[in-house]
């Protein structure tokens, strides 16, 4: 089966606002490829003074995590208070941390 | 309108036109693009040009006492000095939007010579045209390197997009020579260190072009220059439909603010 692609692939669009800050997940476009996925991130993305730098990359290349084993996967991090710093009392002669 | 037309004034002018007149055609495909992102693309390039004739209208007008708004919605089409090729239909037959293919050529070719000139500017005696220029090479580098990558890319594509840029291409060349003709503005301008002869662009704009039309693989056109005086303010038939729209709410509504 042949069939012609008509649609340009979707790219996901990062931006970061400012040095030294992360890069930043923003929208995505339409663009024939990486090149143009940049041109056109900054034309629709960094209009009003978003950003000093732009990453993209192909919507189909991100793996993402199924929604639907949202719970298998986040919910036992629950009840794990002990994971967190503020879990433990400093000791007294520690005054600030 | 009354003005001074100093030679001084009628260099900054043809420029200040060429840049207002490309942004008011470029505007016209604003909701029409082919695709959203490059909408918006256009969208900013006609803005960023809007930018480059304000600061030059309001520099241009200052000795006559006459603002950015008066220069640009007041004056009539003879006094307008942009050269032909920037109010030309984006369509042979003035359909709206238009031919894309033309849209990028002439943005491709326009912004290779408005690259040069802002450039040179930057080194213009009159500090006001050179701070200008510092801000404006930027954009047009930016504007440069958009539209001379469509043009590769439509050059060098399908069938189709190849022959409708040789097409565009045709359509376009005989108005290029009008950039580049030398006359008593341009000598004084470059007397003064106002700005350069444009005649002394050619060489570098010739350059340049070429290698990037070789690389969308467009053949050159034969050189047979029109005659155009858009720079002396006789214009095409196409300027005072512009002008119509352009104007219109000034003309509508004298005064008229918000």
């Amino acid at each position: 089966m042949s069939t012609t692609q008509n649609e340009w692939p979707l790219w996901e669009v990062f931006v970061r606002s400012k040095s030294g800050l992360d890069h930043k997940h923003c929208g995505s476009l339409h663009a024939p490829d990486s090149a143009m996925a940049v041109q056109m991130a900054r034309e629709v993305y960094t209009r009003r003074q978003e950003g000093v730098s732009i990453w993209v990359v192909k919507s189909e290349h991100i793996v993402a995590s199924d929604p639907g084993e949202k719970g298998q996967l986040f919910d036992p991090a629950d009840d794990k208070v002990y994971r967190h710093p503020t879990f433990y009392k400093l000791p007294s002669s520690v005054d600030h941390m | 309108m009354k003005l001074s037309n100093t030679l001084e004034q009628r260099y900054l002018l043809r420029i200040a036109d060429a840049a207002l007149i490309l942004s008011q055609r470029n505007s016209e495909w604003c909701g029409h693009g082919p695709i959203l992102e490059e909408d918006l693309a256009l969208a900013n390039l006609a803005l960023d040009l809007l930018g480059q004739a304000r600061a030059l209208l309001t520099h241009a007008g200052a000795a006559d006492g006459l603002d950015e708004d008066q220069l640009a919605m007041l004056r009539l089409e003879h006094q307008f000095l942009n050269p032909v090729l920037f109010e030309l239909p984006h369509a042979a037959d003035g359909r709206k939007p238009g031919d894309f293919a033309f849209t990028v050529l002439r943005n491709t070719l326009t912004a290779v010579w408005f690259t040069l000139l802002w450039t040179r500017l930057q080194a213009s005696s009159d500090t006001e045209v050179a701070a200008i220029a510092a801000k404006a090479v930027k954009e047009s580098r930016y504007h440069l390197q958009h539209s001379g990558d469509w043009c590769v890319r439509l050059g060098d594509g399908t069938a189709d997009s190849h022959a409708r840029m040789q097409a565009a291409l045709e359509r376009i060349w005989p108005y290029v020579d009008e950039l580049f003709q030398a006359d008593a503005v341009d000598a004084a301008a470059e007397a003064s260190g106002l700005g350069p002869s444009w005649a002394s662009l050619r060489g570098e704009w010739r350059a340049q072009a070429e290698a990037l039309l070789a690389r969308a693989t467009l053949a050159l056109p034969k050189d047979r220059p029109n005659a155009h005086g858009g720079r002396l303010g006789v214009h095409s038939e196409h300027l005072g439909h512009l002008l119509s729209e352009l104007q219109y709410l000034q003309r509508a509504y004298p005064g008229g603010t918000w």
